[in-house]
């Protein structure tokens, strides 16, 4: 997976609550949700996003709700990876089981600003900074979340388990 | 003879059919029971369709709780819960809480013996990590993982690493769970325990009625933690007995398990505490946020809505009124601490003083209804969070802290300690 965008960069402690509000949780509808993502942090995210922008942020990345609304409102704003120096434990698992790319990379946060763009492959896990010319090297996956993320997520993956049975 | 383990080393390898797991071990476990509410379940079931097993694993091992937007508070969280609602008639899911016998899911679930001792829980909530006070793994998920663990009843867990928290002594008076709590967020950081099983333990923690124990477990979420617990003892006992529905099973760390840090506390050292905005890890001592002017005060909440918490709000409040310039808003968490409240007087003491009191919801606790703040407005709630925008506008505040503070801070109009009251 190669993805191709600008980025956008925020600090640390990004919470599901501001990636998305629960006051537009009484639907789950991702059209509806990506309208919202990041408002309360950064009301000219959704009108200055575009498909296949690059996520930046520093640690703890999407800690506090369990909420699968956070990942969906991300990826249905057109965010095609987050990069992050580390990412809460049940936003990491969400978005691997739903197929939203990320990378561990605290070098590359660091060396990325906003606006700069990013050219990004997942399987390598290499990022490059197109603006500095800088390149990066994000933490690999470990297998077993690599399976997960080629079959398609979770679900995909429990469907085939299934089927082996 | 396998490794030392720690109690969540224990349950996990159980759970596994593994006689021994290492932190960092990726394993597939058997769930006890998979839970989701009404924000988290419409998507789960959405892909639970998509698995295509047509019915649940164990239609007895499911919980559905709307208790986020219920009683409903408009068309669409309505049309959310009416999809909850006919999954479980469709499903014939035992424990699906209808309004009028629901409650906020982690106060609930435990109250009506739907968890014990040695399960492993997974919820589409994070704090399901309260569990983690009656001797349980519990912990938070997303809702795909809730569908595949409706559909296959098994959930793929990375094994966390321990940390041990020793609490010993005598907590001070006026010092209570919720303060021992936000002492270790405020000491260790919103991601101190990333990834990690926090475990409590010592004779502080051993001194503690089970609402205290799950106020602790339940914030393990707030500081990174992938689950809390603490191990069964004579009050966990006391507390299933009767109530539990299955038979439940303890396990014990091993004196030579190996944990990533040890923390020793001295109880002494904890003394009331409030989480300043925007993060639980803000914290401050009571005492020295006397300056700062308040316009609500929420009790309530999985981590504070319980019969205990209410006793101890009530108890300072008696015979006092709500300072003018605020609201006060009473939410227990359950309609069994709703009867109770009833019962022994504190509803009364409550509406005397001047609060509002509220059918059991999770309510102005995620800034979801019946509470909402204005841009400006500031709140003390005994909830756990206190994220921007958390209970309303962006530009409002949430102070942290337990029951006894936020009553005493509704009667004075500003953040301070019950012997403020004069
Ligand atoms: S009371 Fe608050 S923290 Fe607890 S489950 Fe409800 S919304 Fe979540």
């Amino acid at each position: 997976m190669r993805f191709s965008g600008a980025a956008h960069r925020y600090g640390r402690d990004i919470d599901t609550d501001v990636i998305i509000p629960a006051r537009y949780l009484n639907s789950s509808d991702p059209a509806e949700l990506a309208a919202h993502c990041l408002e309360d942090l950064d009301a000219s995210f959704v009108s200055t996003v575009q498909p296949g922008d690059v996520l930046v942020a520093e640690e703890n990345f999407g800690c506090g709700s369990s909420r699968e609304h956070a990942p969906i409102a991300i990826q249905h704003a057109g965010v095609s990876v987050v990069i992050a120096k580390s990412f809460a434990r049940i936003f990491y698992r969400n978005a691997i089981n739903t197929g939203l790319p990320i990378m561990e990379a605290p070098d590359a946060v660091d060396g990325i600003r906003t606006g700069d763009r990013v050219t990004v492959d997942v399987d390598e896990g290499l990022i490059l900074n197109e603006t500095t010319g800088e390149s990066f090297r994000a933490a690999p996956f470990p297998p077993f979340v690599k399976e997960m993320i080629t079959a398609g997520g979770l679900v995909e993956r429990t469907k085939r388990q299934l089927r082996k049975d | 003879m396998p490794r030392p383990m720690t109690i969540t080393e224990k349950i996990l390898a159980a759970h596994a059919g593994l006689e021994e797991v290492a932190p960092g071990q990726l394993i597939e476990c058997d769930l006890d029971l998979v839970l989701a509410n009404d924000v988290t379940a419409p998507i789960a079931i959405r892909e639970f369709a998509k698995i295509g097993t047509g019915s649940v694993w164990d239609p007895e091992k499911v919980a559905l709780v709307p208790d986020h937007y219920t009683p409903n508070k408009d068309i669409k969280s309505a049309e959310q819960a009416k999809i909850v609602r006919h999954f479980a008639w469709a499903q014939g899911i035992t424990h699906y809480y209808e309004i009028g016998c629901m409650g906020v899911e982690h106060a609930l679930l435990p109250e009506q013996g739907v968890v014990g001792a040695g399960d492993v829980i997974i919820g589409a909530d994070s704090h399901t990590c309260t569990y983690g006070a009656l001797g349980a793994f519990a912990t938070g998920v997303g809702s795909t993982d809730a569908a595949v663990g409706m559909a296959t009843g098994r959930a793929w867990f990375k094994v966390p690493e321990s940390v041990k928290f020793q609490i010993n002594g005598a907590l001070r008076p006026g010092v209570g769970a919720k303060d021992v709590i936000l002492h270790i967020i405020g000491l260790i950081g919103v991601d101190g325990a990333l990834y990690q099983a926090m475990e409590f333990t010592g004779d502080t923690i051993a001194s503690l009625g089970m609402a205290g124990r799950m106020t602790i477990c339940n914030m393990a979420i707030e500081a990174g933690g992938k689950s809390g617990i603490i191990a069964v003892d004579d009050v966990t006992r006391a507390y299933m007995k009767d109530r539990t529905e299955h038979p439940w099973t303890e396990y014990f760390s091993d004196s030579d398990a190996t944990y990533a840090k040890v923390y020793e506390i001295d109880a002494a050292d904890i003394v009331p505490t409030v989480a300043f905005p925007h993060l639980p890890s803000n914290t401050r001592p009571v005492a020295e946020a006397r300056d700062v002017r308040i316009d609500q005060v929420v009790i309530g909440s999985c981590t504070n809505g319980r019969y205990e918490d209410m006793a101890e709000a009530a108890a300072v409040i008696k015979g006092r009124t709500v300072h003018p310039d605020v609201r006060l808003i009473v939410i227990p968490a359950t309609q069994q601490v709703y009867r109770d409240m009833m019962h022994t007087g504190l509803t009364d003491i409550f509406l005397d003083a001047g609060a509002a009191v509220s059918t059991p919801t999770c309510g102005p606790c995620l800034g979801g209804h019946m509470g909402i703040l204005a841009a400006g407005e500031r709140a003390v709630a005994t909830t756990n969070r206190n994220f921007v925008g958390r209970m309303g506008d962006p530009a409002s505040e949430v102070y942290l802290t337990g029951p006894a503070v936020a009553a005493a801070s509704a009667v004075l109009g500003h953040i301070g300690l019950p012997e403020d009251l004069g």
